[in-house]
């Protein structure tokens, strides 16, 4: 793992800090010719001249570089990568790979993978993310494996949460008898993987490269079984520099595992409770991995005529379908006999709920939404991956069944068990149920419609207009709506029409801001080759963490539409002061803002339309007139669909 | 960052028991519409119901067009102990919540919504 001895004699710092001050006494010679004045050379600044061993190394002869004997282990390890057929690798460069990164780019002719420049780790997270979310399919982030790590943890605490996976090298050098000294030994560590073992599923470091190629074939595998998740491999730079001394170098073959489902005795006893409920009810969360448990999810329904409740984790039930009752969702908890959670980020809330009022010693009230003896049965592979620390686990909630097991590929098992309890007396009532639920699903709608027809006209522009007017201008291309932070009150969910399960790919996981930007360029890379239209709504605040991801969509070509939900302010937290003043019985500060002090994004309000621009953007805005964000939006997706990246800035209502 | 919910028909009930029960008490002041538009925003009230009161499924109920009677408007922000945070009347006079109201009366009714092209589809 030792950095081996080939380096040159003249480091690699030492090099480029010549080159600077070598470049600078030419200028100094230049001035000092005859002709120059002696004030023109006391202008010069102090700092041109050299010291005497700044002098020796430049003006030495140096030796020659020593060029690698051989292969360089990082031109295999790019073998390895290829051999897992990863499309692109998220990056913002830096020294602890520049071996692997060399490799990338030259020997492996910056193809499967191809470098995506990213200008901050979390971005290149988030991105790889977003990819996945599109494709199914984990892609490769590199990053120092100290401050670059460091920098991405908010986003790999994202993917953990919302269980995607992802594979990320951090470079480090090992070897502190090898190592540069100064910067080079700030980025070092004894145990990068230290940083995130609290959330991502594995983490390796290998002291081969043949122990590379195992251990980057293992971690794509645990990646990829549910419950999905981020893996670290931590890369010495000197076993990436090192050159191939084994000739018996192998690749293992990448064969998935196929994913957990539930046990058949244990789904046997769901169907029968759902078979003999009245009123069941199916809430799905992060259920459909695949447009398959879509269809699964459907077909159940379907079956039972139950009513399904989307949490929206991910799209599980198309909003078109009269099943999907998540209009109704309160009331169908409430009047249920027996209800069944679908990998639910958070079932105690589910099937309680929580009022932030301040009352039991400020911790607020706890009550049930359901009625005494409501049978709740679980399927969640969350329980299959858990750690201690980080509390995505939620409140605990006692359950009369509970699987830890893949909600979508149990779904096939369930459907069969379901099939087989139904007796045939039942099957009339389970028709009027379904009579009754597509009566409610078409009243619902109405309301919807009406409820959004208030303050229609308003500006700044509302939240259920935005979704109206973005879902009508991209409503005749495939689109996928990719991402929507900021919170625009369910509106994209009511407004869209989402029959497919890439119409929506849920939210960021551990809500953590700066997702929704870097997210929705990874999603939209990802939905050019797939030939579908992307779109986000881009919360401003969210914008503001991470907005180097512009220039990224930019720089590589990838087109996309954000819409800006510019409501001024980190609106949740607007609300939390505000709350917490009215409870202690003072008046909210405002400041000079329209929130309490702390909460507001104005004064000055920010221009996105210009720094999109300033990174290569189409752009527009700020709208704050509802009926000049339609054309505005027309523009916009020509741009899209000629290839680039475009954004409105529509100034709205704050929910 | 957590989630904020509120059960809109519990807060609507309760706000119209309360404003029943106070039938009897003096009537409040008509307030002034501009000035509680200011007072809109001043205090708060647009964070959870939106700039012209039309309500947010997440947040909190509509509040225009066509408000709840004044008393009962008074009664419930004075006394809530759900999610919507009480206002008492150190913090929110009632004279200033007249004009909220008054306001919040001024707002026109929104159109049938089969009249707009984008909900009538």
């Amino acid at each position: 793992m030792a950095r081996k001895n080939s380096r040159p004699e003249v480091s690699r710092r030492k090099f480029l800090a010549g080159v600077a001050v070598a470049g600078a006494s030419a200028t100094a010679a230049k001035a000092a010719t005859p002709g120059t004045t002696a004030a023109d050379v006391k202008r010069l600044p102090a700092a041109v001249e050299p010291m005497a061993h700044q002098v020796a190394t430049e003006t030495a002869v140096p030796k020659e570089m020593p060029h690698l004997v051989g292969k360089p282990n990082s031109d295999f390890m790019v073998d390895v990568i290829k051999s897992l057929k990863i499309d692109y690798v998220y990056s913002n460069p830096a020294s602890s790979f520049r071996g692997l990164h060399e490799s990338l780019i030259n020997y492996g002719k910056n193809q499967l993978p191809e470098f995506i420049t990213c200008m901050h780790e979390e971005s290149s997270v988030a991105m790889a993310h977003g990819y996945f979310k599109a494709t199914g399919k984990p892609q490769l982030m590199l990053c120092h494996g100290t401050v670059g790590l460091m920098h991405a943890t908010m986003a790999v605490y994202n993917a953990w949460a919302d269980r995607v996976p992802l594979i990320m090298i951090g470079g480090n050098d090992l070897d502190a008898s090898k190592r540069p000294p100064g910067v080079p030994t700030y980025h070092s560590a004894q145990d990068i993987g230290a940083l995130v073992r609290d959330f991502t599923k594995w983490d390796d470091m290998p002291v081969s490269a043949q122990h590379f190629a195992q251990s980057m074939v293992r971690a794509y595998r645990y990646a990829m079984t549910p419950p999905y998740g981020p893996v670290l491999l931590s890369l010495d730079a000197g076993l990436q520099d090192a050159p191939v001394d084994d000739g018996h170098l192998y690749i293992p073959r990448y064969v998935a595992s196929a994913p957990p489902h539930a046990d058949l005795n244990a789904l046997r006893e769901a169907a029968k409770l759902l078979v003999a409920a009245e009123n069941p009810v199916i809430v799905v969360d992060k259920m459909a991995r695949t447009e398959a448990g879509v269809t699964s999810l459907v077909q159940l329904a379907e079956l039972l005529q139950v009513p399904v409740v989307d949490q929206l984790g991910r799209m599980n039930m198309p909003n078109t379908h009269y099943l999907n009752q998540n209009a109704s969702a309160q009331n169908l908890i409430r009047n249920a006999d027996v209800i069944m959670g679908l990998e639910c980020r958070d079932f105690w809330n589910t099937v309680n709920q929580w009022i932030d009022n301040g009352e039991e010693h400020g911790h607020g009230n706890r009550e049930s939404r359901i009625k005494p003896g409501t049978k709740l049965i679980t399927i969640s592979s969350m329980e299959l991956n858990t750690k201690a620390n980080f509390q995505d686990f939620q409140r605990f909630q006692v359950t009369d069944i509970g699987m830890a097991a893949d909600s979508e590929a149990s779904l096939p098992y369930l459907i069969e068990a379901v099939r087989s309890a139904i007796p045939s007396d039942k099957k009339a009532a389970i028709e009027k149920r379904g009579e009754a639920l597509k009566k409610a699903y078409q009243q619902a709608r109405e309301r919807q419609r009406q409820t959004a027809a208030l303050g229609w006209d308003a500006s700044p522009i509302s939240t259920a207009r935005l979704n109206a007017e973005v879902y009508n201008a991209v409503k005749n291309e495939d689109w996928s709506l990719v991402t929507s932070t900021g919170n625009t009150s369910g509106w994209s969910e009511r407004m869209f029409k989402m029959d497919k399960h890439y119409r929506w790919l849920g939210g960021s996981g551990a809500s953590g801001l700066g997702y929704g930007l870097p997210a929705s360029v990874g999603a939209a890379h990802a939905n050019k080759a797939l030939g579908r239209f992307s779109v986000s709504i881009q919360g401003d605040g969210d914008m503001m963490y991470a907005p180097g991801a512009l220039w990224t969509a930019a720089h590589h070509d990838i087109p996309l539409l954000t819409v800006m939900h510019n409501n001024r302010g980190y609106h949740q937290e607007v609300m939390h002061v505000q709350r917490l003043s009215n409870r202690r019985n003072r008046v909210a500060s405002l400041g000079k803002t329209a929130g309490p002090i702390g909460t507001s994004i104005d004064t000055p309000n920010i221009d996105y339309a210009g720094l999109a621009r300033s990174q290569g953007w189409w752009a527009k805005g700020p709208i704050t007139d509802p009926k000049d964000l339609g054309p505005a939006l027309k523009e916009a997706v020509e741009v899209v669909k000629k290839g680039q990246p475009a954004l409105i800035d529509s100034v709205t209502q704050p929910r | 960052m957590r989630l904020v919910r509120c059960n809109l028909r519990t807060l609507g009930l309760a706000a119209l028991a309360a404003g029943l029960a106070l039938g009897s008490s003096a009537a409040l002041a008509a307030g002034d519409a501009a000035k509680g538009k200011q007072n809109f925003m001043k205090y708060g009230c647009w964070q959870c119901h939106g700039m012209v009161g039309q309500g947010s499924p997440v947040t909190g109920p509509k509040l225009a067009p066509d408000p709840i009677p004044l008393e009962a408007m008074s009664s419930f922000i004075r006394n809530s102990r759900r999610t919507m945070p009480p206002y008492r009347v150190e913090v929110l006079p009632e004279a200033d919540l007249a004009d909220i109201h008054a306001y919040l009366s001024s707002v026109p009714k929104a159109a049938d919504y089969k009249t707009i092209p984008l909900l009538a589809e």
